[in-house]
């Protein structure tokens, strides 16, 4: 069942002038992992950031639809907070609040109004599922500065997971950090995705397809091809597919 | 421009060092069926000597999959190429095996007149050369149209190998002091079968390489 569906998205961003996706159509699988690949400024990150409406921190256009659960997303009834909840963003470089591990992982539920025992069970929860519990499970208190990179961007994997959202977008979240910690994530989001929607940008190929079931190719804004993620690696149908993923370009 | 250009060369390499290889092997089984009808025990012990040179081949072909596996992560067209070369250069090997099979018995039997005249088994050797010679230019050319009939060929030569056993086995009953040397010809005559086989299971590969579909031609 498609948890996502983009109809004709288009984005322009410098006052149209720069047409950065391309009358885009694709369905996007709940419960599984999507990982969209394509060389640097193919519109990837445009793709995914438009998922949340992110584009719209910047001056964009976007014309078409993204439905997601069949309602179109940039609707004006739509509400953009809700919204940012239901799809939760981790970035490349990990990002956490200046503050200790607690506080990082409670912040957003403090938002929404959550206090005392019950944001302590969500901040449990949370490092669990970010499969960070133990390891700081007796040093909360602790600016999340002090951990490694690994850790702390499992540390953002929990914070987007504290606010119980439906779809987690992923821009290339290994792309600092070590083969184990990297590891480690993609062992956590073939976890995690038997509960979220995930869709990954990733400059790693290898790492599509380890871990992704459906992948997407973007060249110069425009989707040349998605499908299972063997088939692609395998056996694209797309001439500028093979070129990509062998490394026949440029 | 291209990038990636050492890997590139690597993988033309390869397949260059698969060509070879189907080449050697082509030959073993052309010269085998040669050195039977013509008599030459000298090409029979050449063949023999020569599997070694083969099995070399096989290694080198095999560490430099293993190598751009391990390496270079290909992908698409790419892997397919590389999994293809894995496979059958075991088919090579085994029909460069099969040729020097053949090659022990005509040493064995090359000082004696054979018990019939050789007309099914030459027919079988020219049949399977045009296989495999056809499985090494769509190899090369990434052309599969020659491949498509490989189930007919192979049906004419399990046909043809039966007409052999038929007609071998009522030579035997007929005169059975002829038993060890007709026996021998049916052998021949099952290595080729075999052989035929082999050059099936290669152009099935190909056509996997060229296609990423999986086809079974048999």
């Amino acid at each position: 069942m498609s948890k996502i569906e983009m109809k004709g998205l288009s984005v322009y961003y410098g006052n149209g002038t720069v047409h950065a996706l391309k009358d885009v159509n694709m369905k996007i699988e709940a419960n599984k992992i999507t990982a969209l690949i394509g060389p640097s400024g193919c519109g990837k990150t445009t793709f995914l950031r438009a998922l949340n409406r992110m584009n719209e921190l910047i001056r964009v256009r976007t014309e078409g639809e993204v439905l997601i659960d069949g309602i179109d997303i940039y609707s004006k009834k739509v509400d953009v907070i809700q919204l940012r909840k239901k799809v939760g963003m981790v970035f490349q470089q990990p990002n956490p609040f200046p503050m200790s591990i607690y506080d990082n992982v409670a912040y957003g539920p403090r938002i929404h109004g959550v206090r005392n025992r019950e944001l302590d069970g969500i901040v449990e929860e949370s490092l669990k599922k970010a499969a960070l519990w133990d390891e700081v499970k007796d040093r909360l208190e602790e600016n999340a500065f002090g951990f490694s990179g690994g850790q702390q961007q499992r540390l953002c994997i929990a914070r987007a997971l504290a606010v119980n959202p439906e779809i987690i977008l992923f821009d290339e979240p290994c792309s600092s950090l070590d083969p184990i910690s990297t590891a480690r994530i993609e062992e956590l989001l073939s976890k995690l995705k038997r509960e979220y929607t995930i869709v990954i940008v990733t400059h790693n190929m290898q790492q599509a397809a380890r871990i992704s079931d459906f992948t997407a190719f973007f060249l110069m804004g425009e989707l040349i091809e998605c499908g299972k993620t063997p088939q692609i690696f395998e056996r694209p149908r797309d001439k500028r597919t093979e070129d990509y993923i062998t490394g026949r370009f440029g | 421009m291209r990038v990636r250009r050492e890997y590139l060369e690597d993988l033309e390499k390869l397949k260059s060092d698969v060509l070879r290889m189907g080449e050697l092997a082509q030959m073993a089984a052309k010269n085998a069926i040669e050195a039977l009808v013509n008599h030459d025990k000298d090409l029979a012990a050449r063949i023999l000597e020569e599997n070694s040179v083969i099995d070399g081949v096989e290694f080198e072909i095999e560490n430099r999959c293993m190598r751009l596996l391990a390496l270079q992560q290909p992908m698409a067209i790419d892997l397919r190429t590389i999994g293809t070369s894995l496979k059958i250069i075991t088919d090579f090997d085994r029909i460069s095996d099969l040729a020097g099979d053949i090659a022990e018995i005509v040493l064995k039997i090359a000082d004696e007149p054979y018990a019939k005249p050789l007309i099914d088994i030459p027919r079988i050797s020219e049949i399977t050369q045009g296989m495999i010679a056809d499985c090494l230019e769509a190899f090369e050319s990434q052309r599969i149209e020659k491949l498509e009939d490989f189930s007919e060929r192979d049906d004419l030569v399990d046909a043809l190998f039966g007409q052999i056993r038929r007609e071998l086995i009522s030579i035997m009953i007929e005169n059975p002091r002829t038993i060890t040397s007709v026996s021998h010809l049916i052998f021949i005559g099952l290595h080729q079968e075999r052989i035929a086989d082999h050059a099936c299971n290669i152009a099935s590969r190909i056509v996997y390489m060229v296609t990423g579909e999986r086809r079974k031609l048999e």
